[in-house]
């Protein structure tokens, strides 16, 4: 009888201490996005309820909207790059001779390693519009002029340069893990498909794509929420003070309007929008996962 | 046969570039750190640091709160990684061994976390703290850490845990061993490299977080190591680059060997089942 509490007994410090720390704010959450809590509500702990009034003014909100969008073509973009690169890489690294293969993984390993601040702070020095290293490689490969060519100029040119951070921090780990799928590929199977004639793109699309698709899958749905919710890369990147609507993402969003406006009811309910759409996105990677555990 | 050679040799001629493209940034940081002002000003940068100087390194040891920080950041690591390993593994050993109503929706919960986008959650955990007086403090810091913290540390656990054949602590029990000496004589030590690899990876997360910690923390004196670092960039002054790559090159080495040390062991828990490596 007392083995059967074991289990329970086992998990019930993690669920204890998740549900004070995570439970608990997540029903604040909720409660916030229906007052209005301001910085005198903070001090006075507690705030007015409006009811639905937050969401009302953020669902009318054209900066919402078009938040909304940007992040949707952001992470898209994002993802895309990411995705469609880190699969060629992978590609390469079957092709190529093992110590170049071994020299590709572990500058892999290396850019993987680095921390989002440090990487953030390289950046900037490579991009700066005085004497960053972009502007001199760019000239010197006669691509153009760009004496100090400054690459944060427009909202776009600003997420571009936050774009190839990101791309850049995420293809290890994608082409790392792509590569590890793709050595699952039976080679007996490709062999014989190109001695049948099979042309290497009809090989790649019948006998490579449904081996790596389950990892492709995950892959991508990983990207996906990483991206929509990315905050530090552009935060710091931009530089708190370039931030403007006209380049919000949704995570900077809730943190100018929430945290930096001191609005918290209205940033509240935005982060709980959020979270469904993000909810709603991780489903499938979820689902997956759970069957992952379910097989032991 | 020719052909077949030097389509091998262009395979490899890409494979190079790539290399040098991805391990640019990186090479770049560290090669900065070690030139001299008027090489990192100049309008024709050098590859190589002509005159290798360790001053930007001395500059950024010396500069205010670098010590404070590191301090500050090594006792919420430390603290996280504690309560989180050990937490979490009683919790990975009953998936991994039992099967009990509830289990499916813990597992649910502890994948579901971990795509949590933190920022969504900076605005309640703001209000909470400053409410019980936790704002400005590293406990604050250490107790948010936590909930993320523990349920990779779960999942990653469990997949080591599950590693471990029965036989083996079925063999210790018929031994005579209970099940308390056949955990702590077979399953401790074979799960220990899993434990090692879990707390090292959680270490990492915790020393490169910069969301919260700058919601939380507001004094200098109070911050931890990657607020320090973009503190750098701020204020307005011309910025000493030289010492900004240094100090990110101090930064980032800790974390760079650790994860050279485990990534092969924890890469794929994000990815467990799908690639069967």
């Amino acid at each position: 009888m007392a083995g059967r509490s074991v289990p329970y007994l086992l998990v019930v410090p993690v669920a204890a201490v998740i549900g004070a720390i995570l439970g608990y704010p997540m029903y604040s959450l909720v409660r916030l996005s229906l007052q209005k809590y301001d910085l005198f509500a903070l001090i006075a702990h507690h705030g007015t309820y409006v009811g639905l009034h937050n969401f009302g003014s953020v669902l009318h909100d054209s900066i919402f909207w078009h938040t909304l969008l940007r992040t949707v073509v952001f992470t898209a973009a994002n993802v895309g790059l990411t995705m469609v690169l880190g699969t060629l890489i992978a590609l390469l690294l079957v092709r190529i001779s093992t110590w170049v293969r071994l020299l590709v993984t572990a500058g892999l390993v290396l850019v993987w390693a680095m921390p989002p601040v440090v990487a953030v702070q390289v950046w900037s020095w490579m991009t700066n519009s005085e004497n960053g290293v972009l502007n001199y490689l760019l000239a010197q490969l006669h691509l153009g002029n760009f004496f100090q060519h400054d690459w944060y100029a427009t909202p776009f040119w600003q997420l571009t340069m936050v774009t190839t951070l990101i791309v850049w921090e995420a293809l290890p780990f994608v082409a790392i893990t792509l590569y590890a799928a793709l050595s699952q590929v039976p080679h007996e199977l490709v062999e014989a498909a190109e001695i049948d004639g099979a042309r290497s793109w009809r090989v790649f699309k019948d006998v490579t794509m449904p081996v790596i698709t389950p990892v492709l899958l995950i892959l991508t749905s990983l990207s996906i929420l990483w991206d929509f919710g990315v905050f530090t890369q552009p935060f710091l990147l931009i530089g708190a003070g370039h931030i403007v609507p006209g380049n919000y993402l949704m995570g900077i969003y809730v943190y100018e309007k929430g945290y930096a406006e001191t609005n918290f009811g209205l940033g509240a309910a935005i982060s709980l929008l959020m979270l469904v759409i993000v909810a709603a996105m991780s489903v499938v990677y979820v689902r997956r996962m759970l069957r992952v555990g379910e097989v032991e | 046969m020719n052909r077949r050679l030097s389509r091998k040799v262009a395979w490899d001629a890409l494979g190079l570039v790539v290399f040098a493209v991805m391990v640019f940034p990186v090479f770049w940081m560290v090669s900065t750190a070690f030139k001299n002002e008027d090489q990192i000003n100049s309008f024709n940068p050098t590859w190589l640091p002509l005159h290798p100087t360790l001053a930007h390194f001395r500059t950024a040891l010396h500069r205010q709160y670098f010590w404070t920080d590191i301090k500050n950041t090594l006792i919420v690591v430390l603290v996280t990684v504690g309560i989180a390993v050990v937490l979490a593994f009683l919790a990975a050993l009953a998936l991994a061994k039992y099967r009990f109503t509830g289990r499916n929706l813990f597992i649910v919960l502890m994948i579901g976390i971990q795509m949590l986008p933190p920022i969504g959650l900076i605005i309640p955990l703001y209000v909470l703290l400053g409410r019980y007086g936790e704002v400005n403090k590293l406990t604050g810091v250490i107790l948010v850490y936590l909930t993320f913290a523990l349920p990779f540390s779960v999942w990653t656990l469990r997949g080591f845990l599950i590693g471990i054949p029965k036989e083996l602590e079925e063999a210790a029990m018929v031994d005579g061993s209970t099940r308390i000496g056949a955990f702590v004589r077979i399953l401790l030590p074979l799960v220990a490299p899993g434990l090692v690899a879990t707390s090292v990876f959680a270490y990492i997360t915790a020393w490169n977080e910069y969301i919260f910690a700058s919601i939380i923390l507001h004094s200098n004196s109070k911050q931890t190591i990657t607020l320090w670092l973009t503190n750098l960039l701020g204020g307005g002054r011309s910025i000493d680059w030289g010492v900004v790559m240094a100090a990110s090159s101090l930064i980032a080495i800790p974390v760079v060997i650790f994860f050279l040390l485990v990534q092969r062991r924890i890469a794929f828990g994000l990815t467990a089942g799908a690639v069967k490596a």
